[in-house]
């Protein structure tokens, strides 16, 4: 497939917006139990917002890869059968709970909702966040399912791939509140770097995981379900373009089999090593994390242009000469 | 329930590309609005189009073969475009099983194409709203033109009637009776999209006629008597009377 950018960047920013979120909320259900010292609202009120500004910033994205972007809004009729649709109700939804739960601790506004038997106080935004919580999954989940869910796609049409968009997206995320956290609450660093190394520790099986499986594969179609013709020897003499067509641009990466190969491990190493090393180094220098974070999204990148181009589609057995 | 498809004799089918320019000039006259292309006059022109014409060498020389191969949608009975589009653009009609676009719900996201394993969609850069085969839908049911032109474009131009159309689930139609007979199939089978549009398969033609089936070796009367063979230096009035 050709890797649209619009697309990168949707996915890697929204990743990270969800990512950070479900950061702060983890960092909150622990102080609402004990196990962490509670934050000012501030924390918690202005990291929502920085999640908030990468989800508004990958939604911006997504627009530019329509081609008709003012009718957006029908986009969101099919969500019975299409996984598209879906991500496009749940994507506004999950920004306005994130949008609420910021303003719930900005503005302090965090009235009881009950008192559980054990005396545990449950408020506003503790509810506010729990929702915004399984939101973040369940888009984790529609961006994933609209890759996975395509069956001609077997790169792609695997659990692996809602997997991995869930812990790609949370070790950015994580990674991202570690670095929000060095200057906005420095007591709480060691946390957020010790579950975004776990995080990305997983993410790496994740995706080694599915790179194993799609190097396996073995195609489904042939040149001879193609065009229906057993003999074993069939070359395409024309596609019936001279000049190309949509089916050679949109289904073609066009960079050589070299590019491919080196950007494998060029993403294996900015996404998930480098990270890694600069989390541990993180732990006593904080300022080396924002070059964690930013180092990681910019193999994000990479590893996001790779799911795209790795993926090939059974359409180009009928478009060989490309 | 009626499920109108194209059936293709790869058989006759000579690659002249008629039924693509036929195609193309009745789907960009329409109300609809032109099949845009880009560059028509340079030396990478591209467009939009419903229909292509492929052509495969099948074996080694020099024992190959060419094969002409038209594509186009094969409106599937399960067609995987359909449930991925977020619009409601994509749909299948239920009365004739035809799969449409609708240009004017359409959001150009391309996920449609993504989720065809034929490639049978394009593009259309210009308008920026995805595009498909239409069986000719505005003119299968035009009751203005004559019956006999009431098929799409494609089908009436083929020179030598390699498109045969009609509907698939009535087992009396010439389309159902020549996959029956011919050994009619289905593109990439193993994706269950159960294509309503079908191929014919290349077969040999030859004729071999046998001496039993000059001289009738039944012979069930007794009354055939064997052929008149006149003498070989004999005038002969067969070249006047064969006819």
């Amino acid at each position: 497939m050709k890797p649209a950018f619009s697309v990168i960047f949707l996915t890697t920013l929204l990743g990270a917006g969800q990512g950070l979120f479900l950061a702060l909320f983890t960092h909150q259900s622990y102080a609402l139990f004990g196990l962490l010292p509670m934050q000012s609202d501030a924390f918690y009120g202005y990291g929502s917002a920085i999640a908030l500004l990468f989800l508004a910033c990958g939604l911006v994205a997504s627009f530019f890869h329509l081609g008709r972007p003012e009718r957006a809004w029908r986009s969101a009729t099919q969500w019975r059968t299409s996984w598209l649709s879906r991500e496009v109700i749940v994507l506004p939804v999950f920004m306005g709970v994130v949008f609420l739960f910021g303003v719930s601790h900005l503005a302090g506004y965090r009235p009881e909702i009950v008192t559980l038997p054990s005396g545990l106080l449950i408020d506003l935004s503790i509810v506010i966040g729990t929702i915004g919580t399984l939101l973040a999954f369940a888009l984790f989940i529609c961006t994933g399912m609209i890759y996975a869910c395509l069956r001609f796609l077997r790169e792609w049409n695997s659990p692996l791939t809602v997997i991995n968009y869930i812990l790609l997206g949370g070790s950015s995320g994580f990674i991202l509140a570690s670095f929000y956290a060095a200057s906005a609450a420095p007591s709480q660093t060691h946390f957020f770097v010790g579950w975004a190394i776990i995080i990305t520790l997983l993410a790496f099986v994740g995706r080694a995981a599915s790179l194993v499986r799609n190097a396996r594969l073995k195609p489904k179609s042939t040149m001879q379900t193609a065009i229906g013709v057993k003999h074993p020897h069939i070359v395409q003499r024309s596609m019936g373009a001279m000049g190309g067509s949509f089916n050679t641009r949109e289904f073609f990466h066009g960079k050589s089999p070299a590019f491919l190969r080196a950007i494998k491990p060029a993403f294996l190493l900015l996404a998930f090593v480098v990270p890694l090393a600069l989390l541990a180094l993180g732990m006593t220098t904080p300022s080396l994390l924002g070059f964690a974070f930013a180092l990681q999204y910019v193999g994000l990148l990479a590893e996001r242009w790779f799911f795209f181009a790795q993926a090939n589609h059974p359409q180009n057995l009928y478009y060989q000469c490309v | 329930m009626t499920q109108l498809a194209l059936v293709i004799d790869l058989n006759v089918c000579v690659g002249c590309h008629a039924c693509v320019t036929s195609c193309k000039e009745w789907n960009t006259s329409g109300s609809a609005g032109p099949l845009c292309d880009e560059r028509p006059y340079e030396a990478d022109p591209t467009g939009t189009f419903f229909n292509r014409v492929q052509t495969f060498e099948i074996g080694q020389f020099p024992h190959s073969e060419t094969l002409h191969f038209p594509k186009s949608c094969l409106h599937c009975e399960d067609p995987p475009c359909v449930p991925v589009c977020p619009t409601g653009a994509s749909y299948k009609r239920k009365e004739d099983g035809i799969v449409l676009v609708d240009y004017d719900k359409c959001i150009g996201c391309k996920y449609c194409t993504w989720a065809c394993p034929y490639g049978a969609r394009e593009f259309d850069e210009k308008q920026k709203v995805m595009k498909k085969c239409t069986l000719c839908v505005d003119r299968i049911y035009d009751q203005s033109l004559a019956e006999i032109d009431r098929k799409p474009s494609c089908v009436k131009a083929c020179p030598t009637s390699a498109r045969l159309f009609g509907d698939i689930h009535d087992p009396e139609s010439a389309v159902s009776q020549a996959i029956r007979e011919d050994g009619g199939y289905a593109l990439m089978p193993e994706w269950g999209t159960h294509p309503a549009n079908h191929y014919l398969p290349r077969r040999k033609t030859k004729l071999k006629i046998h001496e039993d089936e000059l001289e009738r070796a039944d012979n069930p009367l007794k009354v055939d008597g064997l052929l008149p063979k006149p003498g070989k230096g004999e005038s002969s009035m067969d070249d006047a009377s064969a006819w």
